[in-house]
C-alpha cells in the first residue's frame, strides 16, 4: 500500500504530446478514476504509472520513491487490462499465480493466496478452468484475482469493463467497489464512461487533450464543475449550454436569453455574478434535471417559460423533452404524466438555484 | 541480437552464394580466367539454350495454369459437400502434395514404363496405344507437365478451399436474392473475393514450378534429346555432371529475372493483404 | 489457426423444401461424381506403388494385369528392411530431418519473436527479406553452394562434400525463412497486453518467450515443425549434388541411385522403397492434418 504522485509528467510521441505535464497526488487507499474522451491521455498516464511507457519528462513516485526508470516488475503494481490479457494456455489458478511463481514464492503461500483471492471474487469453482471456458464476467474476475494475489502497492485498471455488456458492467462495477472496500489497495482506474467514474471513485480526475481539467469528488464535479468541458462531460444527458447575457433590471440582476425570455436571478446567484461586465457573451449552463414541467407551487428561484417541443423521449420514470433556445438545443426532464408531446407547446420551469454561468470564450465556469 | 543466427544464415548461405554465382558465371570452365560475359554469349549462340528457355516457360505456364484450374474446380466440389465428409475428401485429395516428389515421381516413372506401362495396358482395351510416354518428344513434355500438375494441384485446392471458406455465406445469399445464377455468383462474388489468394498462390507456384528439378530429373533427365530440359535440370547437367560450374551458374542465373518479377508481385500482394487485415 | 476453427464445423446447410433443395441435391451428386474422378487421378500413383510393392519380380515381369496382385508377398519389404544399405538411408534421412527441425526452431523462433515484438532499426526490412529468401529456390543456389563447399574444404581441410551432415547447414536455408515467416504471423496475433501482463508479473523477455509466447503459439510451432521436417525429408537436389558415397545418402537419392542398377529396374523394390520413403510424411500428415494444412495456408493468409 502506498501513495502515488505525478509531478509535471509529460509524454511525447515523436512530435505529438499525448500528456502535457500533469500533477496528481493519490493518497494511500484512495480510489482514483481517470476519465475523459478517447485520446485524452488517460491510458497513457496509467501506462506510465505501470512502467509500460517511458516518461518523456517529469517524475512519477510510488510510496515516495521516484520510479521513472524502475521496470514494471519492480514497481510492485498490478494491472487489469481491457481485454483481460489472461494467459490462454494456463488455468485460472495458474494465471493468478504466474507472477508469484516467477518470484519463487513458497508453494503453500501461493496456494493460500490464490484460494483467498478466489474466495473473495467468488471464482473458487472455476480455479481449474482455462480462460476459454469462462464468460466475460468470469474472465474479468480472474484478471482481478491475478492482481489481488500479488498484493501490490497499487492496482491499475485500464478500461476493465468496456468489453462487457451493459448489465454485467453494472454488476462488475459493484464488485470492483466491494473488492476495494475489502483490500483497500490504492487504485488508479481508467475509463471513458463517466457513470463508472462517478460511481467508483473517491476522487475523479477529468482529463482532456493531455491535460487535467479538474480533480474532485464525484459530487464536486457534478455540482461545481470548473470548466465547460467538465460540466458537459459529467452527467447524462449532458448539461445544456444556452447563450445569454446579464442585464440590470432596476437594482435586480436579470439573465436574458431571447427577446421574450429573461429571468431574474435568485439573490445568491445575483450576488456572485454582479461584478461581471454586462457586455460579455455568456453561457447559461443548466442540467436537464433542472428543467421540468411548470406547476402551481414553484419555489423561489424557479422561473417558467413557454416553448414548443421538438421531440419527446419517454423513458418510463421520466420523459426527456428536446427544444431549442436561441439556436441552442436544450434537453429537459419532465414527469411522464405532464402531457409532453412532439411538436406541442409546453410551459417549462427552470431551477436557477442550480444554474451555472460560463464565459463563452474561455469555457471557464464563473 | 535474437535475429543474429537468422541474419548469419541468410547472409552466408543464401545471399553470398547468390552473389557468388554471378562471380562464378564470369569465369572460364577451369575457373582460373575471367571471361566477363563469355559464358552468356556462348549460351546465346546455342540452340539448346533457347530450347531450354522456351521449354521452361511452356512447362511453367502450362503446368501452373492447369494446377490453378483443377485446384479451383476441385475446391468448389469439395466446398459443396457437407462438413464431416469434406474433411475426409480434403485429406485424400492432398496426398500427392504430401508424398516427397522424388518418391511419387518414381511411381509415375513406373506407370510410364516403356514395356510395362500400366497406362498402356489399360488403354489397350480401348484399342489405343501403346503410347511412348517418355520417349516421344510431345508425349514426354506432356508427361512431365502432367506429373507436375498432379503434384501441385492439391496445393491450389487447399489454398482455394481456405479462401472459399472465408467468403461470407450472406454474400451468396444476397447475390441469389439479386437473381444471380451460379455462374454469375462465381464471377461477381467468388472470384473478386478470392482474387488476392489466387494471385499469391499462382505467383508462388510459378516460382516453384519454374525452378522445378525433381520431377523432370527423375522422369526424363531432360530427354529425349534435351527436349524436356528446364533451367534447373540443364544447369545440373552442365554444371555438376559436365563439371562446367561457371556455365551451370550462368544457366541458373537466367531464372533470376522471372523469379524476381514474380517475387515483386507476391510481395506487393502480401503487403496489401497485411494492410487490409 | 483460423482454418482449424472453421474446418471442424464446415458449412451447415439446412435442408429446405422446394426447387432449391432439389438443385442442391443434384449439385451434391455431381460434386461427388467429379470428386471420385479426381480422387482416382490423385490417388493412382500411390496406390500403384502399393500394388507393385506387394508383387514379386516374377509376377512383374510376367506382365499380368498391372492393377491387380495375384500372389501378394511381403518379400520386398523384408528384403529392404533387412538391408543395411536401405536402413542406412533411412537413418541418414531421419537424422538430417530431425536435426534440421531442431536447428530451424532454434533459429527461427527467437528471430520471429524479435521481429514480431521488438521494433528495432531495420526490423521491417529484415522481415521482408526473410520472406524474399523463402522465394529463392534451391535450383538457383546449388551450383554456387557446391563450389563454396569445395573451396572451404580446400582451405580448411574439413571434409564437407560427400558428408550427410553438411545438409544440416544447407537445409535450414530452405526451412528457416518460411518457419520464421509463419511464426512472425502467429506471434503477431498474440495481443500486446499479454506480454505487458507478463512484464508486470515479473517475467523477463526469455520467460515471456518460453512461458507465454511458445505455449500460446503452439499450433503455429507444430505447423512450422511439420513443414521443416517434410521439406528436409523430401529434399532431393541438394543431397544429389553434395553427397555421392552410398553410406552418406539420404532416402530419396539413395533409392534412385542404388536401387536403379544400370538398366535393371527392380520395380518391386523401388516401389517398396518409395512407399517407405513416403511413409513418415504421410503418417505425420494423417495424424496432424489440421496443423499441416494450417502451415500450408499460413504463408499467404498471415500477411
Amino acid at each position: 500500500m502506498a501513495d502515488v504522485a505525478l509531478r509535471k509528467v509529460v509524454k511525447r510521441y515523436d512530435d505529438v504530446e499525448a500528456v502535457r505535464g500533469i500533477d496528481l497526488d493519490i493518497a494511500d487507499h484512495e480510489f482514483i478514476v481517470l476519465v475523459g474522451p478517447s485520446g485524452c491521455g488517460k491510458s497513457t498516464t496509467l501506462r506510465m504509472i505501470a512502467g509500460l511507457e517511458d516518461i518523456t519528462d517529469g517524475d512519477i513516485m510510488i510510496g515516495g520513491d521516484v520510479v521513472n526508470d524502475v521496470p514494471p516488475k519492480d514497481r510492485d503494481i498490478a494491472m487489469v487490462f481491457q481485454n483481460y490479457a489472461l494467459y490462454p494456455h494456463m488455468t485460472v489458478a495458474e494465471n493468478m499465480s504466474f507472477g508469484l511463481r516467477l518470484k519463487h514464492y513458497p508453494k503453500a503461500e501461493i496456494k493460500a493466496r490464490v484460494t483467498e483471492a478466489a474466495r473473495l471474487l467468488d471464482i473458487t469453482d472455476l480455479i481449474d478452468r482455462k480462460p476459454k471456458q469462462l464468460s466475460g464476467g468470469q474472465r474479468q474476475r480472474v484478471a482481478m484475482g491475478r492482481a489481488i494475489v500479488r498484493n501490490p502497492k497499487v492496482f491499475l485498471f485500464d478500461e476493465p469493463l468496456s468489453n462487457l455488456d451493459a448489465k454485467l458492467r453494472v454488476q462488475m462495477r459493484i464488485e470492483i467497489k466491494k473488492v476495494h472496500q475489502k483490500v483497500r489497495t490504492t487504485t488508479v482506474y481508467v475509463t471513458h464512461d463517466q457513470v463508472e467514474a462517478m460511481t467508483l471513485a473517491d476522487r475523479v480526475v477529468v482529463m482532456n487533450k493531455g491535460r487535467i481539467e479538474q480533480i474532485g469528488t464525484p459530487n464536486e464535479l457534478y455540482h461545481k464543475p470548473a470548466t465547460r468541458f467538465v460540466a458537459g462531460f459529467i452527467g447524462s444527458p449532458a448539461m445544456n449550454f444556452i447563450p445569454c447575457r446579464l442585464e440590470d433590471n432596476g437594482g435586480k440582476l436579470n439573465i436574458r436569453i431571447t427577446d421574450r425570455i429573461s429571468f431574474a436571478l435568485p439573490p445568491s446567484r445575483a450576488a456572485r455574478y454582479n461584478t461581471l461586465p454586462r457586455t460579455d457573451k455568456l453561457l447559461l449552463g443548466i442540467r436537464p434535471e433542472h428543467i421540468s414541467e411548470s406547476h402551481a407551487h414553484l419555489e423561489p428561484g424557479v422561473e417558467t417559460f413557454d416553448t414548443v417541443l421538438d421531440v419527446t423521449e419517454p423513458m418510463g420514470m421520466e420523459t426527456l423533452v428536446y427544444f431549442g433556445l436561441e439556436g441552442a438545443p436544450v434537453c429537459g426532464r419532465v414527469n411522464p404524466n405532464a402531457g409532453a408531446q412532439d411538436g406541442a407547446p409546453m410551459r417549462l420551469a427552470m431551477d436557477l438555484n442550480n444554474m451555472h454561468l460560463l464565459n463563452e470564450a474561455t469555457g471557464i465556469v464563473l | 541480437m535474437l535475429t543474429l543466427p537468422l541474419i548469419i544464415l541468410i547472409a552466408l548461405l543464401v545471399l553470398y552464394p547468390a552473389v557468388y554465382s554471378i562471380h562464378l558465371a564470369t569465369l572460364n570452365k577451369s575457373m582460373q580466367k575471367f571471361v566477363g560475359f563469355g559464358n552468356f554469349t556462348f549460351l546465346f549462340k546455342r540452340d539448346t539454350f533457347w530450347m531450354v528457355v522456351k521449354q521452361s516457360c511452356i512447362f511453367a505456364v502450362t503446368a501452373v495454369f492447369f494446377k490453378a484450374l483443377i485446384g479451383f474446380i476441385v475446391a468448389h466440389f469439395v466446398h459443396n459437400i457437407p462438413g464431416k465428409k469434406q474433411r475426409k475428401w480434403r485429406g485424400m485429395l492432398l496426398v500427392p502434395w504430401v508424398i516427397p516428389p522424388a518418391m511419387s515421381t518414381l511411381a509415375w516413372l513406373w506407370l510410364f514404363d516403356p514395356s510395362y506401362s500400366a497406362f498402356n495396358y489399360t488403354l489397350s482395351f480401348f484399342g489405343i496405344g501403346p503410347v511412348n510416354w517418355l520417349g516421344d518428344t510431345a508425349w514426354a513434355r506432356f508427361s512431365v507437365i502432367l506429373v507436375n500438375v498432379w503434384y501441385g494441384a492439391p496445393f491450389f485446392l487447399i489454398m482455394y478451399l481456405a479462401a472459399l471458406k472465408s467468403v461470407p455465406e450472406q454474400l451468396y445469399e444476397a447475390a441469389a436474392i439479386d437473381g444471380a445464377n451460379w455462374w454469375q455468383r462465381i464471377w461477381y462474388v467468388t472470384l473478386p473475393m478470392m482474387r488476392n489468394i489466387i494471385a499469391i498462390t499462382t505467383l508462388f507456384s510459378l516460382i516453384v514450378t519454374f525452378a522445378n528439378f525433381d520431377i523432370v530429373r527423375i522422369l526424363t533427365s531432360g530427354g529425349p534429346l534435351d527436349r524436356t530440359h528446364i533451367f534447373a535440370t540443364w544447369a545440373f547437367k552442365v554444371g555438376i555432371e559436365g563439371s562446367d560450374i561457371p556455365l551451370g551458374a550462368s544457366v541458373s542465373l537466367f531464372m533470376v529475372p522471372i523469379l524476381a518479377i514474380a517475387a515483386i508481385f507476391i510481395l506487393r500482394d502480401v503487403n496489401k493483404r497485411g494492410n487490409e487485415a | 489457426m483460423s482454418t482449424l476453427a472453421i474446418d471442424k464445423s464446415g458449412p451447415t446447410r439446412k435442408v429446405k423444401l422446394g426447387s432449391m433443395s432439389r438443385d442442391r441435391t443434384w449439385a451434391l451428386r455431381w460434386s461427388y461424381f467429379f470428386l471420385v474422378l479426381f480422387a482416382i487421378f490423385f490417388l493412382t500413383p500411390p496406390l500403384y506403388m502399393l500394388i507393385t510393392s506387394l508383387k514379386s519380380s516374377a509376377e512383374i515381369s510376367a506382365a499380368t494385369n498391372p492393377w491387380w496382385v495375384f500372389h501378394p508377398t511381403l518379400s520386398n519389404y523384408v528384403e529392404l528392411l533387412t538391408s543395411n544399405q536401405f536402413l542406412r538411408f533411412f537413418w541418414n534421412s531421419s537424422m538430417v530431418a530431425i536435426m534440421v527441425v531442431i536447428v530451424t526452431m532454434l533459429i527461427s523462433v527467437p528471430a520471429a519473436f524479435a521481429l514480431a515484438r521488438m521494433k528495432f532499426w531495420g526490423s521491417a526490412t529484415l522481415a521482408t527479406g526473410v520472406f524474399l529468401t523463402y522465394l529463392i529456390p534451391d535450383s538457383l543456389l546449388f551450383i554456387p553452394l557446391f563450389k563454396m563447399l569445395a573451396t572451404v574444404q580446400e582451405w580448411t581441410g574439413i571434409t564437407l562434400l560427400n558428408r550427410w551432415y553438411v545438409l544440416l547447414f544447407i537445409y535450414p536455408t530452405l526451412t528457416v525463412p518460411f518457419c520464421t515467416w509463419i511464426m512472425i504471423g502467429y506471434f503477431a496475433s498474440i495481443p500486446k497486453e499479454l506480454d505487458e501482463a507478463a512484464l508486470i508479473d515479473g517475467a523477463s523477455w526469455l520467460q515471456t518467450l518460453t512461458r507465454i509466447f511458445i505455449p500460446v503459439a503452439l499450433p503455429g510451432l507444430i505447423a512450422a515443425t511439420i513443414f521443416a521436417f517434410t521439406v528436409s525429408w523430401a529434399q532431393f537436389l541438394y543431397p544429389l549434388v553434395f553427397t555421392t558415397s552410398v553410406d552418406q545418402l539420404v532416402l530419396p537419392v539413395g533409392i534412385i541411385t542404388s536401387l536403379i542398377k544400370g538398366d535393371v529396374f527392380n520395380w518391386g523394390q523401388i516401389m517398396t522403397g518409395a512407399l517407405l520413403g513416403a511413409a513418415p510424411p504421410l503418417i505425420i500428415y494423417a495424424f496432424l492434418m489440421d496443423y499441416y494444412i494450417a502451415g500450408l495456408t499460413a504463408g499467404a493468409t498471415k500477411g
